[in-house]
């Protein structure tokens, strides 16, 4: 790789691994950006280990063991932007369902002998360091993931989007579940940019990227169970993909 | 001979966070050899319980980036077999089109953009990109390919939202999958063009017999469903897996390690699959066998490069066949499920990597009270330690790259390793 292009580093901490897919799922681009970046690390794709520092830092994943911790800091005092590259580094996302378990109990369910578990409670990266932008999503959507990069290398604030899904559902001229059949849509609360895919494809949106700014948790939640769901359901929708933001925290049973 | 010690901290070009350990001493005897996986504990068997049965599907997608179709469709048809749902033929036939659509994507990028590097002389798909810009590209059309029929079939491609307990909550149209076939017509030719040059490679060779598991069916190469069948002799249905795949947990890693009862480890994946199915495989994908020349005997793990070509190949056709054989009937509704009584049911499929068995406990009102997940890489991974211990001397005899030559070895299985730290029995285990 020339000397002078920005330099971009990918890393993995507890998680899936789909957010770095969904990256590699820009295959009609995939070649041009590599082209403009030299990809420093970004170990599932390949070989050569560069230990910084980067321009561009993508961290998929949540933060759920000791040594995790310390590779943060080290990561982030190599880092000139760094990102947190979906739910997990968002905010936890799945993985922090087990945060409402008692750690003791969480490890005892898994494992017979706890001595040789290092793990603590699950958290989004910025819990620990300044994050300089947020990506949501299980997972992003490719498109978003792109609009990030290229508005990174150019210095500029990429067009991520801020208003609840329903917007997105009213474009494609979708019924509103929610309204007309009385489905648990988490629309009004969760952040665009899927592009409404769950009441397209006819079923109500699960929440996966999170909640929108200044969301109504509350009142959605009153209007699921005034809609017949049962409290331990109400808890279940919002302890799911966002369940320790401050916008969901008192839905999610806190 | 001086001893030679092995020790790649990080194994990189695979999905997830392992290690190899490896010391070969004088005379090439094998002191030390490990396969080890640091990837963090998830805790999903903790967090599943409490969760009811028409997320479990949702939330075992997580598990996997790289195959979220297959832990859905095997926590579906576990769900399903758990409650006595049964799914429209429809349903069926859209759950093998989706399952091979993640084969076609995992298997594009194991071999042309993980594993293809190694064998011409590159630390990527990226580098390599600038000599070998074809087979990138074609790697990544294929990959894209397979990505769109997930997103047409399921909704999005990673994580997909359509598939639900008892069928689709959207039943794609005509329309949108007729475009489909031009391009999967298209892939064939593209991979048949490619195919040279992978079984061309220059594999080194592990030197052992070894036991192959999958699942089998009569009717067609088997991918959602399908009896546990073995290249000696094992036989069971997915309800007895339990009886016949034993686990047991290493202190140094945190997957446990799978064993047949009363033989030794074994090997799941690609080469398995069509070593015991190659009669159902498409015929383009039988004809390729001879034409890429793998040994139908063989248990060699650096083959599975090989039969993934094969499977491939088989995906797409297989994808053409069903496209054109579908009559949708797209006002279809899913399956109703009754919940009242305690109960509990198990699948087996084939994951793009092998293998893959979930089994959950519900109570009567549809809540997990516990899950037990054993992915492919959990059930090769003692396999792969005693393909290392059996490569390794030779590697060392011959003077060659041992570090480089292991990390081959590793990549050959195509591990995921996010998904094997999931290889836990709940219900053994409070």
């Amino acid at each position: 790789m020339a000397e002078g292009k920005p330099r971009l580093a990918v890393f993995k901490f507890t998680g899936c691994a789909g957010c770095q897919m969904e990256l590699l799922r820009l295959e009609d681009e995939l070649l041009q950006i590599a082209e403009r970046i030299s990809i420093a690390y970004f170990m599932m794709a390949q070989s050569r280990v560069d230990l910084g520092p980067y321009d561009l830092c993508l961290v998929e994943g949540s933060v759920s063991t000791p040594r995790e911790l310390e590779e943060l800091k080290r990561i982030r005092s190599v880092s000139r932007i760094l990102v947190a590259f979906g739910d997990c580094a968002v905010a936890g996302c799945l993985p922090s369902i087990r945060n409402w378990i008692s750690q003791y109990k969480a490890e005892s369910y898994v494992y017979e002998d706890t001595t040789p578990i290092m793990s603590i409670r699950v958290h989004g990266i910025g819990e620990y360091v300044p994050v300089d932008m947020v990506l949501p999503g299980c997972p992003p959507h490719k498109d978003l993931i792109f609009a990030l990069i290229t508005s990174a290398l150019q210095g500029i604030r990429p067009d991520l989007k801020y208003h609840p899904v329903c917007v997105e559902c009213k474009l494609r001229e979708n019924v509103c579940i929610l309204r007309s059949l009385g489905k648990p849509c988490m629309g009004p609360v969760t952040r665009a940019g899927c592009g409404a895919i769950c009441p397209s494809y006819g079923r109500e949106c699960e929440g996966c990227y999170g909640p929108m700014s200044d969301a109504n948790a509350g009142q959605l939640a009153r209007l699921f169970k005034k809609n017949g769901m049962s409290d331990d359901d109400a808890v279940r929708k919002f302890r799911k993909y966002a369940g320790m933001t401050d916008e969901f925290r008192a839905e999610a049973g806190i | 001979m001086s001893s030679q010690k092995v020790n790649v901290c990080y194994v990189p070009r695979v999905e997830g966070q392992g290690s190899i350990k490896v010391e070969v001493g004088r005379g090439g005897r094998v002191k030390k050899c490990q396969f080890a996986i640091f990837e963090p504990m998830r805790f999903f068997e903790a967090f599943l319980r409490g969760r009811k049965f028409y997320e479990v599907h949702e939330l075992a997608s997580r598990i996997c980036g790289i195959c979220p179709i297959a832990h859905q469709m095997t926590a579906l048809r576990a769900v399903e077999n758990a409650f006595g749902v049964e799914v429209s033929q429809q349903t069926k036939q859209l759950r093998t089109l989706l399952a091979l659509s993640g084969w076609i994507q995992s298997h594009a990028l194991s071999v042309f953009m993980l594993t293809a590097p190694d064998y011409l002389g590159f630390d990527g798909a990226i580098s390599m990109a600038a000599k070998h810009r074809d087979i990138v590209q074609t790697a990544l059309r294929i990959k894209k390919l397979g990505n769109d029929v997930g997103e047409i079939v399921g909704g999005r491609a990673i994580h997909p939202i359509s598939a639900v307990v008892g069928g689709f909550t959207k039943i794609p149209t005509e329309e949108e999958l007729e475009p489909l076939l031009a391009r999967l017509k298209s892939a064939r030719k593209e991979v048949l063009e490619t195919v040279k040059t992978i079984a061309g490679f220059d594999y080194p060779a592990v030197d052992r017999d070894s036991e192959l598991v999958a699942i089998s069916s009569g009717n067609e190469y088997a991918v959602n469903e399908g009896r546990l069948v073995s290249n000696l002799g094992l036989e069971a249905s997915e309800a007895e897996y339990r009886s016949y795949i034993l686990e047991r947990q290493v202190a140094y890693s945190n997957a446990k390690q799978s064993f047949v009862k009363g033989r030794g480890s074994f090997m799941v994946g690609p080469l398995a699959r069509v070593v015991l199915n190659h009669e159902q495989l498409s015929p383009g994908a039988r004809k390729l066998i001879k034409d890429i020349d793998l040994n139908l005997q063989s248990t060699d793990p650096f083959m599975n490069i090989k039969a993934r070509v094969i499977e491939i190949l088989h995906a797409i056709e297989e994808s053409i066949r069903i496209i054109r054989k579908l009559r949708l009937d797209v006002a279809e509704q899913p399956a109703r499920v009754r919940t009242g009584v305690p109960c509990s049911g198990a699948a087996l499929t084939e994951a793009p990597r092998g293998l893959l068995y979930h089994s959950y406990t519900f109570d009567k009102s549809g809540v997990v009270t516990a899950a037990d997940i054993v992915p492919p890489t959990a059930h090769n991974s003692a396999h792969v330690e005693d393909s290392l211990r059996a490569f390794c001397p030779k590697v060392v005899a011959a003077g060659g790259d041992l570090s480089l030559q292991c990390e081959m070895l590793i990549r050959a299985y195509d591990p995921c390793i996010s998904c094997s730290v999931h290889a836990v029995d709940l219900s053994k285990g409070v």
